[in-house]
């Protein structure tokens, strides 16, 4: 369980990207994180694991504080949380098994993993979960010779390699075809469902986080406008998030999701 | 939308506002002024009738030198082969010393933005500031002359070039594959390892191959000073005024330098 609280980020420069933000997310749920551009979604995100220091207020991961731990009990915490990115920010110049294993990189000493000698359970779960995302027979391939979509899914079995307590996904689906996007976001949300993990994902495709999350949370300037479900997601909320527009290819949209989930539940 | 942009367009667009365009005519001006007045330096301590004798003296030279004495060549190969391994040793010895500093002069890897870097900075001012003819001019009377003030001449010399190249490559490096190595909970020296040196690797070839492809150049000198080398034959070559042995020499240096340059060439290929 993930727990925020009154979450705060000013930035040098003065801009105030999050403004005393609170939630919990439980064990399993997948929450979508949406907002304008320049919002703080992706300030948020790297408050949790700090990759960005939070100003003031406190996050808990399974009643355990991240934030006011040292430098080395950070990257123990750090291990025990996943992050997907967006343009998936493989290393693009080592192999596709390199990239996985880095996830293990926080449990094996440093010349373990100059010299790529990992534990041979590290090496044979890095293959289950290429196996998992169905790119084993690309393995010993060079980052950077994949396709968008599998790139994303070797970020997405880098983040499982580290056996994550949470994941925490920017804009997973940024840079990918409709098809694609799909394709990953289902991976991402199934993966949550088999292993219990929570999940933040941030998402700036409301038409997707209404497909694939439980919960929708909106930031608006650095603050959470909206928090509930994504059928609760109508226009007066859309236009609280991000003001006023046209909103009615979306809501087309939500009537047909409502339809498919009913067809989904009737099967 | 506001009125006063709608109303008050503008009839015509000028490039550079008249400002700017003083300022470009002015900048012209001084630069022609100093070519006139180096030019008049220039002639004031210039002896003409030598300048006039020149195509003579030319010729005069060239055919002394001509033919060269192939014989010679016997006499080469051992410095040749010394001027080798000053280059490749001395580049060597640069590189090793370069990489820790250039990690310590980028903004985005050094421990301490307002001491370390200032000295690492230093360290690469005053090893490219120096010529490596003068790093070998003061090593020779420190260490004595030879091949070895020769070799740590070069590699003085090389850590400059290649820290500098170097950290600019480690300042460029793509943030977020670095952040998501650190967002694993790798230590400080893994998100080098990972992160970092997979991105700098090819410049660092790249640059390390380069600087050796300059080094032979170089090397080819240091005898002039007394650091060992092909450098030594053509000082005494030329103390003897042996102007075909001289000849000889320069062919020589001139297919290393090409040889040397070919294969960085090639390699520098395989790399990117």
């Amino acid at each position: 369980m993930l727990r925020v609280d009154a979450l705060s980020k000013t930035y040098a420069t003065g801009d105030k990207a999050l403004d005393s933000v609170s939630f919990t997310v439980e064990a399993g749920q997948v929450v979508g994180l949406i907002g304008p551009s320049g919002a703080g979604k992706s300030t948020l995100i790297r408050c949790v694991n700090r990759l960005v220091e939070p100003t003031s207020g406190s996050v808990h991961l399974n009643n355990q504080a991240i934030t006011g731990l040292s430098r080395k009990q950070l990257g123990e915490m750090r291990r025990r949380i996943g992050m997907i990115f967006q343009e998936y920010a493989l290393v693009e110049r080592l192999t596709v098994m390199e990239n996985v294993l880095s996830g293990r990189l926080g449990y094996v000493s440093f010349w373990r993993s100059f010299l790529r000698k990992f534990p041979a359970e590290d090496v044979q779960q890095a293959y289950a979960l290429l196996d998992r995302v169905g790119l084993i027979q690309h393995a010993n391939k060079r980052a950077d010779a994949l396709s968008g979509g599998q790139r994303q899914r070797v970020g997405i079995a880098r983040a499982l390699e580290q056996n994550p307590e949470l994941l925490l996904v920017d804009e997973p689906t940024a840079s990918l075809d409709p098809k694609t996007s799909r394709s990953i976001m289902r991976l991402i949300v199934g993966i949550c469902q088999e292993r219990n993990l929570p999940a933040i994902i941030n998402i700036h495709d409301v038409v997707l986080a209404r497909q694939f999350t439980q919960r929708l949370i909106g930031l608006q300037d650095g603050k959470v406008v909206f928090d509930g479900l994504p059928s609760e997601l109508d226009d007066s909320v859309l236009t609280r998030i991000y003001g006023e527009e046209d909103w009615t290819a979306i809501e087309g949209d939500r009537a047909e999701d409502a339809e498919s989930a009913e067809d989904e539940s009737v099967a | 939308m506001s009125t006063d942009n709608t109303s008050a367009t503008p009839k015509e667009w000028q490039h550079r506002t008249s400002k700017q365009r003083l300022i470009i005519w002015v900048c012209w001006l001084a630069l022609v002024a100093l070519t006139v007045y180096c030019w008049q330096v220039m002639t004031e301590s210039t002896i003409w009738a030598f300048v006039a004798d020149a195509p003579r003296q030319a010729a005069d030279l060239g055919a002394r030198m001509m033919p060269p004495k192939w014989s010679y060549i016997n006499v080469l190969w051992v410095p040749l082969w010394h001027t080798l391994n000053i280059a490749t040793l001395g580049t060597l010895i640069g590189v090793a010393l370069a990489v820790p500093v250039a990690f310590l002069a980028a903004r985005n890897t050094t421990p301490s933005r307002a001491i370390v870097r200032p000295i690492a900075l230093f360290i690469i001012v005053s090893s490219r500031s120096i010529n490596s003819l003068i790093w070998a001019l003061l090593l020779v009377s420190i260490i004595g002359p030879g091949i070895l003030a020769g070799i740590v001449a070069i590699g003085l010399r090389s850590i400059g070039f290649v820290a500098k190249l170097l950290y600019e490559a480690i300042e460029e490096t793509d943030i977020t594959q670095i952040e998501a190595i650190t967002a694993t909970g790798a230590s400080r020296a893994q998100v080098v390892n990972y992160g970092i040196l997979p991105q700098i690797l090819p410049a660092l070839y790249g640059i390390s191959v380069f600087r050796w492809d300059i080094n032979i150049r170089e090397s080819t000198i240091l005898g002039l000073v007394g650091a060992g080398g092909i450098g030594l034959q053509l000082q005494a070559s030329l103390n003897v005024l042996a102007w075909p042995q001289v000849t000889l020499i320069f062919i020589v240096i001139l297919a290393t330098v090409v040889v040397s340059e070919w294969v960085s060439a090639k390699v520098r290929h395989a790399i990117i």
